[in-house]
């Protein structure tokens, strides 16, 4: 069974923040309305987003290291948010594992939020119901774009080429083989949730001599 | 997590309600057995159902402020199967249908209130574990993740139920509320026990996920440097109180004056000075003590999801 997921690849990911802003433009243009914005040109300005990139340090100065994580939804395997959805509207495809929301069955009650431990889900404040990370799957499948652009917004637009797209259940896929070849993790592995997406650890040592 | 007032005054309102419906039938099979004075049906048990009614209807509104989406409110009883809150949808409404049942019968002296007043039993005690289970199904909010949320919310609201029903006992009349006052205690007593019991239980809490385990970097020393954006989002208003550590401890230990000591002593004053006028008063402060207990709940669990967001820039 497929299950489409992004590897991301902590080595080269310069927290440039253009997968952000293309996620945020490609689903803010779709057929399912705006991605909302509180007083976006104003003070304490808010919004929907399913993309974050969050920096961190690692490490004891002068020893540390800057870590830029992006962080959107997992797609897990075994995923909280759904069963505990009272309407149905959160559901995982059975055909390729993505994790989605029908946004005209959503009643806004905000249960599936709590049960994310990753907190990958947002409310739309103005149509006030939950939205996440759709894996572009008005994208991927579109026969109307060339074979190249059959990707997330997020991958398409990442210079240093730090994500990657594909079925982690097909071990011949370059995922597969990025996780298995480099120790690809997947987060909070201790709620048992598994994650479709994982993240590639950084290397040790530098690379470029 | 963000305390949300909606879903305070559904929990204490319909416990309460719920609580009242329970000493109603204890009342009516107490008389039956001859432990307890029988009441006039009409007067006692119609007019108590009724008020249980206007508790759980309340409720309910309050719940619809919960929802973004209140118009598809319909749809949530469709997945039963796997989600406590649809549950929840679906026997709430039946449970306030077996009232609404129980009250009429009586009303109009049909019979069948002992079989409608089982019914509602069942009914209520579903919607209890229903509630419960809502926060206790969540495993890593851990604060929440125990049989003691299920009991806390069953015995809070048995308290609380039977303490209005003792006060409207006192002025229904029919010589039932000294009975009830005892019961209350008892199990106002019993609800100091196990909600303590909780607190104990999660003081003593050590959370299974660290910023290490969160974006699977192994280093001891990992800070956050930029959640990312320095606006607010649905993750930093969401998952937070919003208030200072005092401002939690005052409200712990407003509750834990307010819910249980505070509401016995009025209990045993009302008994102490045969004086029903004090039921009155304990359940106030009662009702006051669990919106309290309610917020604390709420406030207490730590979302694992808050690691995220630990500094805007």
């Amino acid at each position: 069974m497929k299950q489409l997921a992004l590897v991301i690849d902590l080595n080269v990911c310069v927290g440039c923040h253009a997968c952000v802003t293309s996620c945020k433009e490609w689903n803010t243009s779709g057929a399912a309305g705006a991605l909302s914005d509180e007083n976006p040109y104003d003070r304490d300005p808010s919004g929907c987003f399913f993309n974050r990139v969050q920096t961190y340090e690692a490490g004891e100065f002068p020893a540390t290291e800057t870590v830029h994580f992006p962080k959107s939804c997992l797609h897990c395997e075994d995923p909280p948010c759904v069963p505990v959805c009272p309407t149905g509207a959160s559901y995982k495809r059975a055909e390729d594992g993505i994790v989605l929301v029908d946004y005209d069955k959503c009643i806004g009650c905000k249960y599936c939020a709590w049960a994310c431990p990753y907190g990958a889900r947002e409310i739309d404040e103005h149509q006030q119901v939950m939205k996440k990370c759709t894996l572009c799957v008005d994208r991927v499948y579109d026969q109307k774009l060339p074979e190249a652009e059959r990707k997330p917004a997020c991958v398409l637009a990442c210079p240093t080429n730090a994500r990657l797209f594909g079925d982690i259940h097909d071990p011949e896929s370059e995922v597969s083989r990025a996780i298995r070849e480099r120790g690809g993790y997947t987060l909070m592995p201790e709620w048992g949730t598994r994650p479709a997406n994982h993240y590639l650890p950084r290397r040790r040592g530098r690379d470029t001599k | 997590m963000r305390p949300a007032l909606s879903v305070i005054l559904f929990t204490t309102l319909a416990g309460a309600g719920q609580g009242l419906f329970l000493a109603l039938c204890v009342v009516e099979t107490g008389a039956l057995l001859g432990l307890l004075p029988p009441q006039d049906g009409a007067r006692f048990f119609s007019a108590g159902t009724a008020l249980a009614l206007v508790l759980l209807g309340a409720g309910l509104v309050a719940s619809m402020f919960h929802l973004g989406r209140p118009e598809r409110a319909w749809r949530a009883v469709a997945m039963w199967r796997t989600s406590w809150l649809s549950r929840e949808v679906i026997v709430l409404p039946a449970f306030m249908a077996a009232v609404s049942a129980y009250g009429a019968a009586h009303w109009l002296e049909s019979g069948g209130t002992l079989v409608l007043g089982a019914l509602g039993v069942t009914l209520c005690l579903l919607l209890f574990v229903c509630t419960g289970m809502i926060y206790a199904c969540i495993k890593f909010l851990q604060e929440w993740a125990t049989p003691l949320t299920v009991v806390n919310y069953i015995l809070l609201g048995c308290a609380s139920g039977f303490t209005l029903a003792a006060a409207f006992s006192g002025f229904a009349g029919g010589g039932a509320w000294p009975s009830l006052a005892v019961m209350a205690f008892a199990l106002t007593v019993a609800a100091c026990l196990t909600r303590v019991a909780a607190l104990a239980r999660n003081a003593r809490l050590r959370p299974k996920s660290s910023l290490q385990t969160a974006i699977g970097v192994s280093h001891p020393k990992v800070v956050q440097k930029s959640q990312g954006f320095t606006g607010g989002s649905f993750n930093t208003r969401e998952f937070f109180h919003g208030g200072t550590r005092a401002q939690v401890r005052f409200v712990k230990w407003a509750f834990l004056i307010l819910a249980f000591p505070l509401p016995a002593a009025l209990l045993t004053a009302s008994l102490a000075y045969n004086l029903p006028a004090f039921l009155v008063a304990a359940f106030g402060v009662q009702y006051a003590g669990l919106l309290a207990e309610r917020w604390f709940f709420f406030a207490e669990a730590n979302h694992p999801q808050n690691l995220y967001y630990q500094a805007i820039s």
